[in-house]
């Protein structure tokens, strides 16, 4: 397989196609759809046909990279770096390591199902809707691929309108409050980023002309080059705090996601949030380790972290809508993301990325089945259903798994990432990770009183009766399937993973730690196998 | 070559461009005058009065071509000179394109206005070239005069008759500031000529002398109140809304570019040693004018005193480059002045199409759901408002301009890193309005029985789509603009005093 990817100079060309492939989808749908004249049935069918086929080549293109990107390698891997703007020293630079690797193959792999998830929910405007989902795509995946910074901020923004857009028109009730809040918060935390990404290609400047790539400003920042770290780390952090959302930050996303439509929720959950934890690992943590290390600054994020995973679980314990209990929960797994980036030891790393992966198949598949019910039934509450496992059994065969795998059961794969965090943390941060244990319970009790409500409890009410004969059709088992297999597959055998993340995650750690003013020589078991640990069991 | 100012041809060719439009402009006004006011005679000069304008471009281009200079004098020939005329040009373009239509719809048959636009922007030119304070104050008149005729041109509107009242007074008390601002300075340096000012502040050290700061200050005052800055921002809301729409598309880029161009000037090329003095009240302005235009902006429910409110943050953001103070900043000016003309012009084109014909004015409300009548019009108008945000891509050159201002205050020799936070934070607040116009179009239903929209005219419908072209496609790729921007940059002169590091550690 690398063999024939070379041979076609795969990597040569693989990312800027990635990034333009949805770009031209996206024209031929605006431009398809300004023509008009045809029904909105017609148009509803030809769209989501049409991004369908994008979304799914996307995908096939993508999957190369699975063999073609060399994880353990130390340089960027599928490199492309074109001069931009040369009188500003802004460059095109994109590549890959380990880590984004699987983000970008969880974006292009979960946006097909999420075509698939609003093929018969989104009937207005549906030319615009998947055009809108096409640019998103490029905004994801050129943040995920970036590697300078200015071409990163752009991408980090140009995501904003096409969501503020699919929320706002294509919303529930309380539409146009979420999505402004939602605007208006992820801009607050972007624009002092900007400041901060100015400040520092200023002060790398080389004759005039700032440079603003990834691997100078490293450099940059840890020969010490700059004063005020410290600021420039709050920047950043609070851009990305509000994106992952960390607990105080939150409060846009039960708005945004429960307003949202079902393949909007889904790209908030399954891939929106992740940037924000991917900008930690990517740039927060390696451009100002001393920043980030300091303790107090570290005791913050991680007393945030924590406050965030119970804090997220206890609410959701309470909610009365099915949708707005699914984000709340994502507050709370999210929580064990920054945990186990904050905790900085190889496993904990590796298992935040485990949970960053997983957390996206099981709350994506959550949010699809969400949308799926409430299509039929035309209510997310939970005190509305009861009983739906007699009518509709295939729905809820999919629900109990995906809840369980979204609880942490062992054997799926909510449970190997919580656990390697939890493992990886527990040396360095044993209070912490304590507290964070016990949110395992509450996830449990949430989920599982939520299903039991749901599903089980007697059938009683007379529209829930009406959903017999209305089980999931083939599309939307066929949707489902490829995810139920990945919490499966990742429950049992999370190696493929854990192999690809090992490199750099290992690096990221070292190079955190290397820069931090009096290294703690804590009592951490032997960091440089982890990958088997997890593999093993 | 090297123009010598002191010898009358060699004057004349320095301001060749500015002849060919003052000149041009005199012969149409003799046309205009020719025949009666009719919408045909209306529409001939209007076209006219465009090819003229296209003339003078191409003079001005023939201009950098040449790559002249010159040595003192009262005339600047430099790029930033250039640069800001072919600003004010392509405004003068736009400017008489939207109006030649929107005259025909609101049956406005007067055709001198093609001919006063002109002269408005001949006055413009004057105070982008002028390097003398008495040029400058004959470039503010010329400007002044033919705008306030032009606010009140549509005589049946008595929002228009009170906007240009409102405008002709407190323009004429802004003007008594300036000019005794002027002569205060010129007593305490006793020449009118920019540089020399400089010189002579440093020769004779009289930076901390009351006579030149109080004329500064009062200097200011004048600017301020052309540029629209608050507290000076009163007139602007009143008279943007009243004035037909064109022309206040033509006041809120052309005029305000053309202010501050000779504002920058005066700054870079006269006060250099009295900046630290004034540096405070200038970062004030500039604070006070970001925060109050965005915030009251928030309330506005007349799109066209919302964009009022808008442009005058936007003067904020500009003061941020007048007092970054460096070649690198004169360039950003140049770079915002240009995007910010296009995205205004843009803006002002979609309400002047959407304008009903009974004198109305725009709300809001009557953009409710315009995105599923008028795709492409909401879709123009989203990208003009991202553009004046300042997002990337879907903003196009807008997301630059602001980029790039950043930069300038960010590399500034004095400590601007807290204004640049506030623009930015300030930038979010302007977010909060921006978005309430998109929301309107987009996020919710055209209301039952609400009127049809007639369609734009062929010369507002190409407004429309090369304003939108060109900001998307600057938003791509903005090396090109950004490098002539850089060839506009008013360089370091010789025999200039340099700011010191000690007078430069100063911060406000």
């Amino acid at each position: 397989m690398t063999a024939l990817l070379d041979s076609i100079g795969y990597n040569g060309w693989i990312i800027p196609v990635l990034l333009g492939l949805p770009l031209v989808g996206a024209l031929v749908l605006f431009v398809a759809g300004s023509r008009g004249g045809a029904s909105a049935a017609t148009a509803m069918a030809s769209s989501r046909l049409t991004a369908f086929w994008f979304f799914l080549a996307e995908a096939v293109l993508a999957l190369g990279l699975w063999w073609s990107v060399d994880v353990t390698s130390p340089d960027w891997q599928a490199m492309v770096d074109v001069a931009w703007i040369p009188q500003w020293g802004a460059r095109f630079t994109v590549g890959l390591d380990g880590i984004s690797l699987m983000l970008v193959l969880l974006t292009t792999c979960l946006m097909p199902l999420a075509v698939l998830g609003s093929w018969t929910s989104v009937r207005e405007k549906t030319h615009s809707f998947y055009g809108l989902l096409l640019i998103l795509t490029t905004g994801m995946l050129g943040v995920f691929v970036a590697l300078d910074l200015l071409f990163f901020y752009v991408m980090w923004e140009v995501m904003l309108i096409p969501m503020y857009l699919i929320i706002g028109i294509w919303g529930g009730q309380r539409r146009l409050y979420a999505s402004l809040k939602f605007f208006l918060y992820t801009m607050i935390g972007s624009l002092l980023m900007l400041v901060a990404i100015l400040w520092l290609g200023l002060a790398a400047a080389k004759g005039g002309v700032p440079d603003f790539s990834y691997d100078a400003l490293l450099q940059l920042t840890r020969s010490g080059g700059i004063g005020g770290s410290f600021w420039l780390f709050t920047a950043f952090a609070l851009a990305f705090a509000v994106k992952v959302p960390m607990f105080p930050f939150h409060t846009w996303l039960p708005d945004a996601h429960v307003e949202a439509p079902t393949a909007g929720s889904v790209i908030l959950a399954a891939i929106m949030l992740k940037m924000g934890t991917f900008g930690f690992v990517r740039f927060a943590l390696p451009l100002f380790p001393e920043a980030a290390m300091h303790p107090t600054v570290r005791g913050v994020m991680l007393a945030l972290a924590v406050v965030g995973i119970v804090y997220g679980a206890l609410v959701a314990l309470v909610q009365p809508d099915f949708k707005k209990l699914v984000a709340y929960s994502s507050v709370s797994h999210l929580g064990f993301v920054m945990l186990g980036i904050f905790a900085l030891t190889v496993e904990s790393m590796q298992g935040a990325l485990v949970v960053t992966i997983s957390h996206g198949i099981s709350t994506g598949a959550l949010f699809l089945l969400v949308g799926m019910i409430y299509e039929r039934r035309h209510t997310r509450m939970i005190a509305d259903f009861g009983g739906i496992a007699k009518v509709m059994p295939i729905f809820a065969a999919f629900l109990t798994i995906v809840a369980l795998s979204s609880i942490g059961v062992p054997g799926t794969n909510g449970f190997i990432g919580e656990f390697l965090v939890l493992v990886g943390s527990f040396p360095t941060q044993p209070f912490h990770t304590l507290i964070a244990a016990t949110s395992v319970i509450f996830a449990a009790a949430y989920l599982l009183w939520a299903v039991q409500r749901i599903i089980y409890n007697p059938l009683v009410k007379p529209e829930n009766e009406a959903l017999r004969g209305m089980d999931l059709n083939w599309r939307e088992i066929g949707l489902l399937t490829p995810l139920v297999i990945a919490i499966l597959w990742i429950g049992v055998y999370p190696k493929p993973i854990l192999h690809k993340t090992e490199a750099a995650a290992t690096r990221l750690v070292r190079l955190v730690e290397s820069a931090r003013p009096a290294p703690r020589t804590a009592a951490r078991p032997d960091a440089g196998g982890p990958a088997g640990n997890g593999g093993a069991r | 070559m090297t123009f010598d100012l002191l010898v009358p041809s060699q004057l004349l060719g320095a301001l060749f461009p500015d002849l060919v439009l003052m000149v041009g402009a005199m012969v149409l006004m003799l046309q205009a005058a020719w025949r009666p006011d009719s919408a045909g005679h209306q529409r001939r000069v209007g076209i006219n009065a465009m090819v003229l304008v296209v003339l003078t471009i191409a003079a001005v281009v023939y201009m950098i071509g040449r790559g002249d200079t010159a040595e003192g004098g009262v005339i600047a020939v430099d790029g930033f000179r250039w640069a800001v005329d072919l600003v004010i040009l392509l405004a003068a373009l736009g400017t008489i394109a939207l109006s030649i239509e929107y005259n025909a719809r609101e049956g406005i048959h007067q055709a001198e206005m093609h001919v006063l636009v002109l002269f408005a922007a001949a006055g413009m030119m004057i105070l982008a070239a002028g390097r003398d304070l008495m040029i400058i104050f004959l470039g503010i008149e010329i400007m002044s005069v033919a705008a306030y005729v032009l606010a009140g041109l549509n005589r049946r509107s008595p929002r228009a008759a009170e906007a240009a009242i409102k405008y002709f007074l407190l323009g004429a008390f802004a003007t008594g500031f300036l000019l005794y601002g002027i002569a205060l300075i010129y007593g305490a340096t006793g020449s009118t000529q920019l540089g020399q000012i400089g010189a002579r502040i440093a020769a004779y050290s009289v930076f901390g002398s009351p006579m030149l700061l109080v004329g500064i200050g009062l200097l200011t005052i004048g600017f301020g109140f052309k540029v629209a800055a608050v507290p000076f921002h009163m007139w602007a809301p009143d008279v943007y809304d009243g004035a037909p729409t064109p022309i206040t598309a033509f006041m809120a880029a052309a005029v305000k570019s053309a202010a501050f161009a000779s504002f920058a000037r005066i700054w870079y090329e006269s006060f250099q040693l009295s900046t630290q003095d004034w540096a405070p009240i200038l970062w004030w302005l500039a604070v006070v004018t970001m925060v109050v235009g965005n915030v009251v902006a928030l309330a506005q429910r007349n799109i066209k005193r919302l964009l009022a409110y808008s442009s005058i943050a936007h003067t904020g953001y500009l003061l941020v480059a007048v007092l970054a103070y460096s070649p690198l900043a004169s360039s950003a000016f140049i770079f915002y002045a240009v995007a910010y003309t296009l995205a205004t012009f843009g803006a002002f084109a979609v309400i002047s199409t959407l304008e009903d014909r009974d004198g109305r004015p725009s709300m809001l409300a009557d953009y409710a759901g315009l995105w599923h009548v008028r795709p492409w019009l909401a879709t123009a108008m989203a990208v003009y408002l991202l553009a004046l945000l300042g997002f990337p891509i879907f903003g196009g050159v807008g997301f630059f301009a602001k980029w790039y201002l950043l930069q300038a205050a960010l590399s500034s020799v004095f400590n601007l890193n807290a204004l640049a936070v506030i623009v930015v934070l300030t930038s979010v607040i302007s977010a909060g309005y921006y978005l309430q116009v998109v929301r309107v179009m987009f996020m919710e239903r055209r209301p039952e029985g609400a009127a049809d929209t007639l369609p734009a005219g062929p010369l507002t419908r190409t407004v429309l789509a090369v304003t939108t072209v060109i900001i998307l496609g600057l938003g791509l790729f903005p090396g090109t603009l950004a490098r002539w921007s850089q060839a506009g940059a008013i360089e370091e002169y010789r025999g200039r005093p340099v700011v010191t590091e000690a007078r430069a550690q100063v911060r406000p």
